[in-house]
């Protein structure tokens, strides 16, 4: 039976090939619309460490004096000072914490003939690679010692150790970071989470850092800061603050394995706070938070407000299409009312009307979602082109890919309710007396 | 023509007519809030930065090995080496003059702080963004003093880039001058920079001087700026240089070979390349935004498209359906001229409903986007001109079909009852 039904969708809809074309570019258009923009909000809205991301949380603490606080409603600063990410790192309250920065550093090898250049840079504790679980190509990350003994060793990305060494295992070798000798422990493999979740004061999407260092050793040689740099009170100012200084600068990241671990986390930040005002060294009740990976990404607005909007948009866009769809399907239908009351006659009940002209815009879905499908790889592949950071990332995954097919049927289909009910409304007496 | 029958025959067609008219209303919504979209960022990529941008590029280097400005003898190790490169770069033949500066317009990289009328303020009443710069800044920049004086080149300080902000004097933007001095009289003013207890004499005001960042974060000062007569020395440096006139590209080309012969221990930024024009800087900064217009724009259009099919499909269909009232009409005396008309006024009243309700969403959907995003209330001229363009879509739409009608022969009424 619905061979049949599908085998009169088909001869009717090439029987008005403008109509039927004109209803499948609508759905098509709609679709590839609104599907390249969904694909690029779900690349940007993606979990950057997936089955990670749960256990990981940022906590933050309020170092800044009593000026301009409204307990309960200012949120505390988003990053650490030197000082207290050193106190919270050697507490070691967490299952595992690190505390790291950002910068750039002058690669310039003896006897290369690359001429030298400038790589991004992670400075960083031992706990980064186990923590965000970071696979190793070659060689392994450095232990908490190697962080204790400022010692010069540093891992690197896959591409940075194609362009220096070729590609070969090169643990053991020298890389010459910032005018300094390091000695290469480990490359690390595919490793890439989007967004740059644990540091977003740099680019938030394909940043591609290519060299880790110890935290300890990054100071030593004096590798530049780059990222934000929050300063208060005489803070000086500069890109690498003074250790003593009262500026943020540093992320502190920690792992936390269960809901009481966070809970009881949460308790220490502010005994830690209340004990740092004691002191004297913080001015502000304790103002703590503790968000996760998703609620720090949430937090701050990762992904950009036009790439919202543009999904917006072109879900507006789908449903004028939708609607578009409707007034052309009941013209379709309608047209067709001396053919359903001759059915309708011969004994074909309204559900079955109902069924054989639901199956034809559901067709009519088929081919518009196919060619929005293309159309939406088409919209990606000009997203991709375009400059901007999460450019590279926009890519259908085969979630999408069904997601893309099922609302085109699913629309299309909505779409053919209303004319297909319209339709079978038809009196078949009167049909079959006008002609 | 009445437009009593019209109404009357309209009844009889509620669901197309409530569809085209939805459809109307729904496309007028959102193109005239994506018209104003592309207006806003059109406005925006193309407002003054308040430099003259032509033969002004940026050079950005950092000397490799170089120390770390902690003490005085390293600063002045780094101080000679900043001079050295700019005598470097004055000696071009193709330089006019050239400035060392912590970032510029549009080059993203910013220094801000706070900027009070009091000293010792720890609560800011104003945000600033600061432009450190050396000899010739006012001049390679090509800003307009607006009143007060230019600094002098013994004015010209130096610190290490991680010391505090502590100059005598320094020129700010009219709007810096106004947010702080509403009385329009800042000149010879003293203001506290950063909290501090250091008095600064405004010594000049420039005409306008946009702030390095273009992000939202600092929309609420993008127009506060301050010049301080300050070179800021670290291991890496930044030089606006201003080109003879209409030597740009030479001059560009020039600069970094010169640099590299005269101190091969350095790297360059911007990818390597270490010079950027400043028209590629503006481009950069508002590449999303142009991005943004351009999609908003290829949007609206297929849109409309698709919207005046939808009314070509529907009005076609219902020509056909009445094909046999029309030449009825035409054989009881109707012109062609009258045919083609019912459709038009037909589909004007259609689109007419559809455009009110659809000013009614356009409004809704942009008080939702002004609570959703930042965005500014739409004004009532693009409403209209969405109105205008919606009428006509129907109009040229409508056009096709409504001829076709026109031309139904009269003979019809006597054929097949």
């Amino acid at each position: 039976m619905y061979g049949y039904y599908l085998d009169l969708a088909w001869r009717s809809l090439r029987r008005t090939p403008i109509l039927t074309g004109l209803m499948v570019l609508a759905i098509a258009l709609g679709i590839g619309a609104s599907m390249t923009t969904l694909t690029v909000l779900h690349v940007l809205s993606g979990d950057p460490l997936p089955g990670r991301s749960d256990t990981l949380y940022y906590p933050q603490i309020d170092p800044r004096d009593s000026q301009g606080f409204v307990p309960g409603k200012t949120e505390p600063m988003e990053q650490v000072t030197w000082i207290d990410g050193m106190n919270l790192l050697q507490a070691k309250r967490a299952d595992r914490q690190a505390l790291m920065t950002g910068g750039s550093v002058a690669i310039q090898q003896d006897n290369s003939t690359l001429d030298p250049f400038f790589e991004d840079a992670r400075y960083t504790t031992a706990d980064f690679f186990p923590m965000f679980g970071v696979p190793f190509r070659f060689g392994h990350g450095w232990d908490a010692a190697a962080d204790e003994a400022h010692a010069r060793v540093a891992v690197i990305s896959s591409p940075l150790n194609d362009k220096v060494f070729g590609g070969a295992d090169s643990t053991g070798q020298t890389v010459r970071l910032a005018g300094a000798a390091f000695r290469v422990v480990g490359v690390i493999g595919d490793w890439n989470p989007n967004p740059h979740f644990y540091d977003l004061n740099r680019k938030n999407y394909a940043e591609d850092e290519g060299v880790y260092v110890p935290l300890s050793a990054s100071q030593d040689v004096g590798m530049d800061h780059e990222g934000s740099t929050d300063c208060w009170g005489n803070g000086g100012g500069g890109r690498t603050p003074d250790h003593n200084a009262p500026c943020v600068w540093l992320q502190f990241w920690t792992q936390l394995d269960s809901p009481a671990k966070a809970a009881a986390y949460r308790q220490f930040l502010v005994h830690y706070s209340e004990q740092q005002k004691a002191l004297g060294r913080f001015q502000r009740s304790p103002n703590v938070r503790l968000r996760n990976v998703m609620q720090w990404l949430d937090y701050n607005h990762v992904v950009p407000d036009d790439v919202r909007l543009q999904t917006g948009l072109a879900f507006g866009f789908l449903l004028v299409c939708l609607v578009n769809t409707v007034g052309l399907m009941l013209a379709k239908f309608m047209r067709r009312s001396a053919e359903l009351g001759v059915r309708r006659a011969l004994g074909a009940s309204r559900r079955a009307l109902f069924a054989q002209l639901l199956m034809e815009s559901g067709v009519v879905g088929l081919i518009g979602g196919v060619g929005g499908l293309l159309l939406a790889l088409a919209g990606l592949w000009l997203v991709r082109m375009q400059p901007a950071s999460y450019a590279s990332l926009a890519h259908l995954d085969p979630a999408m890919l069904l997601t893309t097919l099922l609302l085109a049927l699913g629309a299309s289909v909505l779409a053919g309710l209303l004319p297909a009910w319209r339709a079978c409304q038809v009196t078949p007496a009167l049909q079959l007396k006008s002609n | 023509m009445t437009i009593h029958p019209l109404l009357a025959a309209l009844r009889r067609h509620k669901a197309g007519v409530v569809l085209i008219a939805l459809q109307i209303a729904l496309t007028l919504a959102i193109v005239c809030n994506a018209i104003f979209i592309i207006g806003s960022r059109i406005e925006r990529i193309h407002r003054p930065t308040g430099l003259d941008e032509s033969n002004l590029f940026m050079v950005a280097q950092s000397w490799v090995g170089a120390p770390t400005g902690d003490d005085q003898a390293t600063t002045d190790k780094l101080d000679s080496l900043l001079q050295a490169d700019l005598a470097t770069l004055r000696n071009l033949p193709d330089v006019q003059s050239a400035t060392p500066i912590s970032s510029l317009p549009l080059a993203n990289s910013t220094w801000s702080g706070g900027v009070s009328t009091k000293p010792d303020e720890k609560n800011e009443p104003a945000q600033v963004i600061y432009y450190f710069g050396g000899k010739d800044l006012l001049k390679t920049l090509g800003v307009k003093l607006a009143a007060g004086r230019d600094f002098t080149d013994a004015e010209i300080g130096n610190r290490a880039f991680r010391a505090p902000n502590k100059t005598a004097i320094t020129i700010v933007s009219q709007a810096m001058a106004d947010k702080l001095f509403p009385n329009h009289d800042a000149l010879g003013k003293t203001i506290y920079f950063d909290g501090s207890s250091t008095p600064t004499t405004i010594i000049g005001i420039v005409e306008r001087l946009q702030a390095s960042s273009v992000d939202s974060w600092a929309n609420d000062f993008a127009w506060n700026t301050a010049l301080v007569p300050t070179r800021l020395d670290g291991n890496f440096s930044r030089y606006a240089v201003r080109a003879k006139p209409g030597r740009l590209r030479s001059a560009m080309d020039a600069a970094v070979p010169a640099l590299y012969k005269a101190n091969p221990m350095r790297v360059f930024y911007m990818d390597g390349k270490g010079v950027r024009a400043f028209d590629e800087m503006r481009a950069s900064a508002y590449r999303a935004d142009r991005g943004m217009a351009i999609l908003m724009g290829v949007i609206c259009l297929i849109l409309l498209a698709v919207t005046g099919a939808g009314i070509v499909g529907l009005t076609s269909f219902w020509v056909g359906q009445r094909h046999k009232q029309i030449g009825v009409r035409r054989a009881l005396g109707a012109r062609k001229r009258d045919i083609l008309r019912y459709f038009q006024t037909e589909n004007l009243l259609i689109a007419g409903g559809g455009a009110l309700a659809g000013i009614v969403l356009a409004i809704g959907l942009n008080l939702w986007l002004m609570k959703r995003f930042e965005m500014d209330r739409i004004p009532v001229a693009y409403v209209l001109f969405g109105v205008a363009v919606v009428l006509a879509l129907g109009q040229l739409a409508v056009f096709a079909p409504a001829r076709r009608a026109a031309n139904v022969p009269p003979v019809v009424a006597t054929r097949s009852v």
